[in-house]
């Protein structure tokens, strides 16, 4: 039974893993892609949240803002995954074991499970409302933690570099 | 530019955030926060211009993401400022940082003037805009003749977005200078 170290060298060897950690010019260009992503990703989610939270955007329909919105962020949170899991592989061993990373994906995974329920328990009602009908307690809820989890995920992500090893 | 650094790394402001060096990660966190903002208020914006925005009726409406770009950009050159003054040396004679300083000057214009263009006086388009029927995919279009302004505006607003994206991509484009030092 391998052990999550042995793993993450099993991964760190592979090709992909080995290609990314010793060319110069990977780790910068999927880097670069990455955080582009993950900042698009966050400002765009944002603006739901703050929707939730009543704090903007209030002349438009949560549905309507949803609806233009959620698209184009999940196609550059697939970019983020894509380029993330990559950049992983370069240097698996030293990430895992990293603290900052570890809570990233501890936020990452709350975050996901937010807008999971969001999505099935909450979206439905207010999806028929109109743009001035008043936001529910429970979307409330959820657009404020999806707000202070992203944040916590982009704070988490940058300290990734200082805790290195 | 080596003067105008040390000049910089002189001054006690620098000299306390030196010493208070936890606070960069914060610093930048902030700015990596207020760049989304940014990306995001211009992506909205240049989706009602380009018409495919559902929750924007008319392009008046876009300014409330306009003082959002305000706001993040009074965030990020603050915060901007502070990560200098922290690191002028290191960070004034680095060739990405100047690019992206550069892209940046652009950008800032080009987001001026995208504002400008988008001041009051689009009564007609927005009528359009209200009276078309969305499609089924939601999408509304400009039924009126592309006039001059509508035209300007759409390039503009590509311009734009090309731009600050241009800039975030530099913030961490240690690659450029790779491609540089080849």
């Amino acid at each position: 039974m391998l052990s999550i170290k042995e793993l993450m060298g099993f991964i760190e060897s592979s090709g992909v893993g080995m290609t990314i950690s010793q060319s110069r010019g990977w780790f910068p260009a999927l880097e670069m892609i990455h955080v582009t992503a993950t900042t698009f990703v966050f400002g765009m989610i944002t603006i739901v949240d703050l929707r939730l939270l009543g704090f903007l955007a209030r002349g438009s329909a949560v549905s309507d803002l949803y609806r233009d919105v959620i698209p184009l962020t999940w196609g550059a949170f697939v970019v983020a995954a894509t380029t993330g899991i990559l950049l992983f592989t370069g240097q698996a061993v030293a990430y895992s074991v990293n603290l900052a990373f570890q809570m990233k994906f501890v936020a990452l995974a709350l975050i996901g499970l937010n807008m999971l329920a969001f999505r099935r328990f909450v979206y439905p009602a207010i999806a028929k409302q109109d743009r001035d009908a008043p936001v529910p307690l429970a979307a409330k809820l959820a657009g404020g933690f999806s707000l202070a989890g992203w944040i916590a995920v982009v704070s988490c992500a940058r300290w990734i570099a200082y805790l290195m090893v | 530019m080596v003067e105008l650094a040390s000049w910089l790394a002189s001054l006690p402001i620098g000299q306390t955030l030196r010493r208070l060096n936890w606070l960069v990660p914060w610093l930048q966190i902030i700015h990596i926060l207020a760049n989304g903002i940014i990306l995001a208020a211009v992506v909205m914006i240049d989706m009602r211009i380009w018409g495919i925005s559902r929750s924007l009726g008319s392009i008046a409406a876009t300014r409330r993401y306009q003082a959002w770009i305000w706001v993040g950009l009074i965030l990020l050159t603050v915060t901007g400022f502070l990560l200098i003054l922290y690191g002028p040396r290191r960070l004034l004679t680095d060739v990405t940082f100047q690019v992206k300083m550069a892209v940046m000057g652009l950008a800032m214009v080009a987001t001026l003037a995208l504002q400008l263009v988008l001041r009051p006086g689009w009564a007609t388009t927005d009528a359009a805009l209200a009276t078309d029927a969305p499609s089924a995919t939601g999408v509304r279009s400009v039924t009126t003749a592309h006039t001059g302004r509508h035209a300007l505006a759409n390039v503009l607003a590509t311009l734009t977005l090309v731009l600050w994206v241009g800039v975030t991509l530099a913030g961490r484009g240690r690659w450029i200078t790779l491609l540089m030092m080849r």
